[in-house]
């Protein structure tokens, strides 16, 4: 790869992200022009399209950046920790912590902040959970950590299983759309932009470490890579990630396992290009998700998580298809 | 003067069994080891040890005179080299890349590569005669192209020690001898490397290698730890180790020892 093309293609993912927030604001059932953004900036804009713009579609876009940034970073991180192809910010089981959390405020008829606030202990109890059993074993395998989170998500899961089957069918239907991933309430505040972007800076300075870490534990403590403490603070801090994202916009699949593959195949392996592009595409992917998904069958708004796998899937079966196999 | 690798009384354990126990070892720069055992004699462990990535259950390592627990894994890593016996890649990088992983412990810079490293990649790429693979992903290389890779990644390391797990292994017949000439020239204190590194390593690194090839240790190590089993080690230069009696000893079979064209082979009988 030449020197050159690294800042080519983060200048096209800034692009692009660019495009996609902009997209995102002048969509909806409120019509709003590119005329009306740029009145906004100078503080001249109708009453009626300023509340649109301030109350409803920035705040839920930046929320949709935020989450789709975080879970992307989270993959990279767990793909690197657990040296998975297959792991994803959720297969520690901390979603279904965090789901189990959010159902009950549900099913107790609580909203708003409770939800995240329930959400956001059940994903901790999981994290604690899972970082007990296997630090009490003192294996920090790969394998160990990786059954000790399908085991422990299994469990979360027979519990989902069981409030979703008790519950009144009233609420299901929020349960549902909590557990397939949905904007529509999201909100992000300082602190979580303020987690992204200490875990992104933190990230990319341990960018060349983990390039090295994914060859293996013992080739990257000879190379001088202090390798329990770097994978311990990949394991917080891709459930720190994780929290953010499920807290704000419940369990949005797929962001977090397909956004870094694509940009793996399209061959930004090295965490030092991986990471900063993970963040643009899972972003503006989540951004685009989200906008297709309140306007597809606009007024009915659909769950975003829908949205992440209908346009995922075929993309990465294209990109699958496409690269070379070298 | 203190020696690049001092090894004191080192007891090493594998569960119940003793691997070697009360083992001493003092290696000079420019020396070439050789470590020879059984499978499962605990020559990995061993050398494991001597890179500070297990802790002896007694005894102490001392790299230039400082015990390997005061060191930083960097630290460590500046100086000593591993060669490993398997790679993972799950995740897969071109063979560029991984050999650049090599300089990690030399580079400063968190984010830009600067052109005295590739530099130095490229030539451990190009001594090891897969320059051609550079941009190759390294899942896609045969055994014998990735272990060329581990040790391409090691020499751009530029160790001081060398640490080698089996390096002939999957490597041709005919590709052996050039290796080990490769690895002995940086033992020798390589011309060609002083120009490029600035630092005063002019002596040359030492090399210990492990290997369950006797011939190979034979003809390029002047000393041989010979692990027997039950803890015993023999340690010495290579003349008065590889004996057919200490030969048979430690690997359970009758050898037989033979002089042609000025050099000392053995068979198992």
């Amino acid at each position: 790869m030449s020197q050159f093309q690294p800042f080519r293609l983060l200048l096209i993912a800034l692009l692009a992200a660019f495009a996609s927030v902009l997209v995102s604001l002048l969509s909806g059932s409120v019509e709003l022009s590119f005329d009306d953004l740029i009145a906004y900036t100078v503080g001249d804009i109708p009453a009626l399209q300023r509340q649109v713009l301030e109350d409803i579609r920035l705040p839920r876009t930046l929320a949709a950046f935020v989450t789709g940034a975080a879970l992307a970073l989270a993959g990279v991180l767990m793909q690197v920790l657990l040296r998975n192809p297959l792991a994803d910010p959720y297969i520690l089981g901390l979603s279904g912590g965090a789901a189990v959390g959010a159902l009950a405020s549900i099913m107790l008829g609580l909203g708003g902040w409770w939800l995240s606030g329930t959400a956001f202990v059940g994903a901790l109890v999981s994290v604690g959970v899972v970082f007990g059993i296997a630090s009490r074993s003192g294996r920090w395998s790969t394998t160990h950590l990786l059954l000790t989170g399908v085991v422990v998500s299994a469990g979360w899961g027979a519990l989902i299983n069981l409030m979703l089957s008790t519950s009144a069918s009233a609420s299901v239907q929020g349960m549902l759309f909590w557990l397939m991933g949905d904007l529509s309430q999201s909100r992000v505040g300082l602190m979580q932009i303020g987690i992204l972007i200490t875990g992104s800076a933190l990230a990319l300075r341990a960018a060349r470490s983990l390039n090295v870490l994914v060859r293996g534990d013992l080739v990257a403590a000879s190379l001088g890579v202090h390798v329990n403490g770097l994978r311990l603070s990949l394991f917080f801090g891709a459930s720190l990630l994780t929290v953010i994202a499920v807290t704000t916009a419940g369990s949005v699949g797929f962001v977090g396992l397909v956004v870094p593959h694509m940009l793996r195949l399209t061959g930004a392996r090295d965490h030092r290009l991986l990471i900063p592009f993970s963040l643009l595409a899972g972003g503006t992917f989540l951004v685009v998700a989200d906008t297709l998904a309140r306007t597809l069958l606009a007024p009915q708004q659909l769950p975003v998580g829908v949205i992440t796998a209908l346009i995922g899937v075929p993309s990465f079966i294209a990109i699958l298809r496409s690269a070379p196999s070298r | 003067m203190t020696p690049l690798l001092t090894a004191d009384n080192l007891l090493l354990c594998a569960g119940p069994r003793t691997l070697c126990s009360g083992l001493s070892l003092r290696v000079e720069q420019g020396q070439r080891w050789g470590l020879l055992g059984k499978n499962g004699a605990g020559k990995t462990s061993l050398l494991h040890t001597l890179a500070g990535l297990r802790t002896p259950r007694e005894g102490t390592v001392l790299l230039d005179g400082t015990p390997l627990a005061a060191l930083s894994p960097a630290q460590i890593a500046e100086v000593v080299g591993l060669l490993l016996q398997e790679s993972v890649d799950a995740l897969p990088s071109t063979v560029l890349e991984t050999a650049l992983l090599g300089r990690h412990p030399h580079t400063k810079n968190r984010l830009f590569d600067n052109a005295e490293d590739l530099a130095i990649a490229h030539e451990a790429l190009r001594k090891l005669g897969i320059e051609s693979l550079a941009q190759r992903a390294v899942n896609s290389l045969s055994g014998g192209e990735r272990q060329r890779l581990a040790l391409a990644m090691l020499l751009a390391q530029r160790p001081r020690l060398l640490l080698l797990d089996e390096p002939s292994n999957h490597l041709d017949l005919g590709f052996q001898t050039p290796l080990i000439h490769l690895l002995l020239s940086q033992a020798r204190g390589n011309p060609e490397e002083t120009i490029i590194s600035s630092d005063s390593v002019s002596q040359g690194a030492a090399v210990i290698m492990a290997t369950h090839d006797i011939n190979l240790a034979a003809r390029v190590c002047d000393n041989i730890v010979l692990m027997i089993g039950d803890g015993e080690t023999l340690v010495g230069k290579a003349v008065d180790v590889l004996t057919e009696e200490n030969l048979a000893k430690a690997y359970d079979c009758p050898i037989a020892r033979v002089e042609n064209e000025g050099r000392t082979l053995f068979y198992p009988l």
